[in-house]
């Protein structure tokens, strides 16, 4: 759940084989199209972000962002609901969508003859969706079934969903990407039809396109399908900028389970200048030195030496467009409380406040980086992931030289004063799971079977 | 008249494409031998300085008996927390140093490790090292194996609280009965409470054995590297000592069987199948393009269709064939809205009642196979899905040309051949059907 991945692990990945990748040009209506070139297979993923996430919703709406997403399968005017899918599935592709706070994307990966296919559809659905009552009626039910599946049978999701709802007060990380129930119960095709017409245009989103292919003949396609799409003026974004978190926060959730679980998060920056700060960068290499390998200090103190814990993990991410979260969480072992999980993880910052971190850890966690920076190019859908990302939360793929060297030049001091700055009680949020046993006054029954399942 | 113009028009280039797609998949497998007998598969590719290595034995969860459930996962769990005289530390540590990871893999049939590192010398020897000695010499020493049994037990003890666990678990065993493809992959508590040191010895000395071991390499190394990765990694490897036990075979259910189970969960959870087909069944192709359509296909499959799209009933659910190297399960599965599972089960049986009864049409064979030969190139499109592949024809001894045969195989399956596949391998009259949660009623 937590976002276990290094920021430099994230990054690194985007550095291409000529210097000259990726490529980028932006159309005369706005669509910005990045293009990377990369042989080694005869396809492409071609990916489509837009920067309208959750996190643009207003009040009542929670959930619409995903939800229009859903909808966008529903069909326009030339292609009718539920035939893109099929379409690209008949051209032997494979295509979804994802939501997050920032962004909402859709992809297609294809045999890279197909490309067209993919722009031609895309392009089509930018523009040309037809939201019906009729189609919206079902969808809302499967995103509510999509709901209950991820979130509310969930009791690990429902903690981080209220670890959000509480560390935020004011800012709109603190709703559910998915929505609150009540508001996808009380959703309108309005609601969907408004969120499209306000979010989706050229001008508000990156085509990014991975794959055997040349950046020109790209470009070329891209002016010939989005080209004549219009752009539109972008509502004002208002910043909701979270105040000064003045205490800590605890939030308890009980649900059908039997481990316990808890979430410590801590408020800290996130990356707004990609040359100037270096806060962000310590935190990373700081979330390395806790949880990047098993030897890794919470693993090696918790798990495996005092036995605190069954399982721990760290995750912080450098690239939002909202406000850092610093998160750790664990679950305890047998005949441990979460309270004594907690103390064990506030000795294990103590101690690095107090002692700061080797040489010799911090050369490892590099070492990751930099080998992470080969293997995420094996995987063109993951090359695109992070160029979308990087353009979502209001950075650009050029500044990856940046942030790399950025993150190498993190020092063990630094590393120190990020850990006695941050990781403090006055900005930190806990939430756990206080599990409940499960009722059983029904018996299980077995009809008609001489084999027992249970 | 305007959307049939319009989608015309992409049917033909996506019939073009499949065209393309039937030319060979021109992968150069090396294969060879190694000197004590491990089986070896190599794909050259020089892309990224980047090597990825797995090395898989006959010593999946199947080997598991009633008594010591739990027992194959565990040893797997426990290779590399100890080996060699080195602590489980130091190896996590020499491992991170340069960049690379190592994993244990297990699935009902195969267990192993998998490592990724960079193709570099210095930090390939040091990896490769490391995986030789934890393939070779595993200590399993004594305090991690009391703390890991713990975790597992705790582990289990959560997924008994879990509507998707509880589900599987159920239907797995109402499957198979006492054949160990219906035991819990993990163990139960009392099972992994029992488990000793002299266990998981046992256990790996006689199935991690050299003549068992599939190994599979892609990346970045000459072919004469690769044979000395070989070597290295199998060298040490435990001698057969004989042929393994045979397992039983897996039987048909003698009839339909219900199992419901409590619980508060918003959703129930319904699971329906049956015992399948193995990875030598001559079904195999009917059966896997015939399930593209039934339930494999995402949204263009009819079980989505009938249930999720008319109907707003699901947010997934699919159909799945686990061919193993014996029948391993038919699943369907989905999560429905408690009040609703009444519904959706009907939806789901009547849907496939009607694909066993008439089989798909024309226009769905020919689009399924539009797709599967279309999206081939997406199977083997990265050095990792190439290697999963290598294993995979290794550990069932599949024909090294079996990925520039996949096209043609899939490509000439016939209506008849999908109808008269699933007829014979899904029988409604014998299935086991799981629900978790709902109302309790039938």
């Amino acid at each position: 759940m937590l976002r276990k991945m290094l920021l430099g692990v994230a990054l690194l990945g985007l550095s291409g084989m000529a210097t000259a990748n990726p490529y980028e040009h932006k159309l005369a209506n706005g669509l910005k199209v990045i293009v990377k070139e990369d042989p080694r297979a005869p396809v492409a993923v071609s990916q489509i972000w837009y920067r309208a996430g959750s996190m643009d919703e207003v009040n009542g709406t929670t959930g619409v962002a995903h939800v229009l997403e859903h909808m966008m399968f529903k069909g326009t005017r030339k292609v009718p609901a539920g035939q893109f899918s099929k379409i690209i599935a008949e051209a032997g592709g494979r295509e979804n969508a994802f939501t997050n706070h920032d962004y909402t994307a859709y992809f297609q990966q294809l045999q890279v003859d197909n490309l067209p296919l993919a722009f031609k559809l895309e392009a089509d659905r930018m523009a040309n969706l037809v939201l019906t009552e009729r189609e919206f009626s079902k969808e809302i039910k499967v995103v509510m079934e999509e709901r209950r599946m991820r979130t509310d049978d969930n009791p690990q999701s429902l903690v981080y969903e209220q670890l959000n709802a509480v560390a935020f007060g004011a800012h709109p990380y603190r709703h559910p990407v998915i929505g609150w129930m009540n508001d996808l119960e009380n959703m309108r095709v309005e609601d969907a039809r408004a969120w499209y017409q306000r979010w989706y245009a050229p001008n508000n989103a990156t085509l990014v396109v991975v794959g055997d292919v040349k950046h020109d003949a790209v470009f070329r396609l891209a002016q010939k399908h989005f080209g004549a799409l219009k752009p539109h003026a972008l509502p004002p974004r208002k910043p909701q900028l979270e105040p000064q978190q003045r205490g800590i926060k605890e939030v308890t959730v009980k649900a059908p389970a039997k481990l316990p679980y808890v979430v410590m998060a801590y408020r800290t920056p996130v990356l707004r200048d990609a040359a100037g700060d270096w806060e962000p960068y310590a935190l990373d290499i700081l979330a390395g030195v806790l949880d990047g390998h098993p030897a890794a200090r919470l693993n090696q103190s918790l798990v495996r030496e005092s036995r605190l814990a069954n399982e721990v993990g760290t995750g912080y991410s450098a690239i939002s467009r909202g406000p850092g979260l610093f998160m750790i969480e664990g679950t305890p072992s047998e005949g441990k409380s979460v309270a004594e999980l907690k103390q064990g993880i506030r000795a294990e910052i103590a101690k690095l406040q107090r002692d700061g971190v080797s040489e010799e850890e911090l050369q490892r966690v590099k070492a990751q980086v930099v080998a992470a920076q080969v293997y995420q190019r094996d995987s063109m859908f993951y090359q695109g992931m992070l160029i979308g990302q990087m353009e979502s939360s209001g950075m650009s793929w050029r500044d990856e030289k940046t942030l790399l060297q950025k993150l190498n030049d993190v020092t063990a001091d630094q590393v120190r004063e990020v850990a006695r700055k941050y990781l403090q009680d006055d900005g930190l949020t806990i939430a756990a799971l206080d599990p409940q046993p499960l009722e059983t006054k029904q018996p299980s029954r077995s009809l008609t079977g001489e084999r027992h399942a249970h | 008249m305007r959307i049939k113009r319009f989608y015309a028009l992409w049917l033909w280039s996506a019939l073009a494409l499949m065209t393309a797609g039937i030319a060979h998949a021109n992968l150069p497998i090396q294969h060879w031998q190694s000197a004590n007998g491990a089986r070896v598969y190599f794909v050259k590719s020089h892309g990224l300085p980047l090597l990825d290595v797995s090395v898989e034995f006959d010593a999946g969860t199947r080997r598991d008996t009633v008594e010591k459930s739990g027992l194959a996962s565990l040893t797997s769990q426990m290779l590399d927390l100890g080996a060699g005289g080195l602590s489980e530390d130091d190896i996590s540590r020499r491992l991170a140093d340069v960049g690379a990871q190592l994993g244990a893999t297990i699935d009902p049939d195969r267990a192993g490790m998998a490592l990724r590192t960079l193709s570099g010398k210095r930090e390939r020897t040091q990896a490769l090292d490391l995986m030789a000695t934890i393939l070779q010499q595993p200590d399993f020493p004594a305090a991690a194996l009391e703390r890991e049994k713990a975790r597992v037990i705790a582990a289990l003890q959560e997924e008994d609280t879990q509507p998707g666990p509880i589900g599987q678990k159920a239907f797995q065993s109402a499957l198979y009965g006492s054949h160990p493809y219906g035991l819990p992959g993990a163990g139960k508590t009392a099972t992994v409470a029992q488990l000793q040191q002299q266990d998981l010895r046992d256990f790996f000395r006689r199935h991690y054995t050299s003549e068992s071991a599939v190994i599979a390499i892609v990346g970045d190394v000459s072919q004469a590297e690769a044979a000395s990765i070989a070597e290295q990694l199998s060298a040490g490897l435990p001698r057969a000592n004989g042929a393994l036990t045979p397992l039983p075979e897996v039987t048909p259910l003698p009839q339909a069987e219900t199992v419901l189970l409590p619980h508060p969960a918003s959703q129930s959870h319904i699971l329906l199948g049956m015992p399948g087909i193995s990875r030598s069944d001559p079904d195999y192709f009917p059966l896997f393009v015939g399930n593209y359509i039934l339930g494999g296909g995402g949204f263009a499959s009819r079980l989505t269709e009938e249930v999720r799209e008319k109907r707003g009933l699901a947010y997934s659910v699919y159909s799945h064939f686990m061919p193993l190297a014996q029948p391993g399960p038919f699943q369907i599965a989905l999560q429905t809205k408690r009040d609703q599972a009444d519904e959706a089960l009907k939806i789901t049986l009547s849907t496939l009642n009607r694909f066993i009864d008439t089989g798909p049409t024309a226009v769905e064979l020919r689009h399924a196979k539009q797709n599967l030969i279309g999206s081939f190139p997406l199977r083997i499109d990265s050095n990792r899905k190439i290697l999963g592949y290598l294993s995979m024809i290794g550990y069932y001894k599949l024909p090294l040309d079996y990925l520039d045969q996949f096209a043609k195989n899939v490509d000439k399956v016939t209506l008849a051949e999908v109808k008269g596949a699933f007829k014979r391998h899904v029988d409604m009259k014998k299935m086991v059907t799981v629900i978790v949660g709902g109302d309790g009623k039938k």
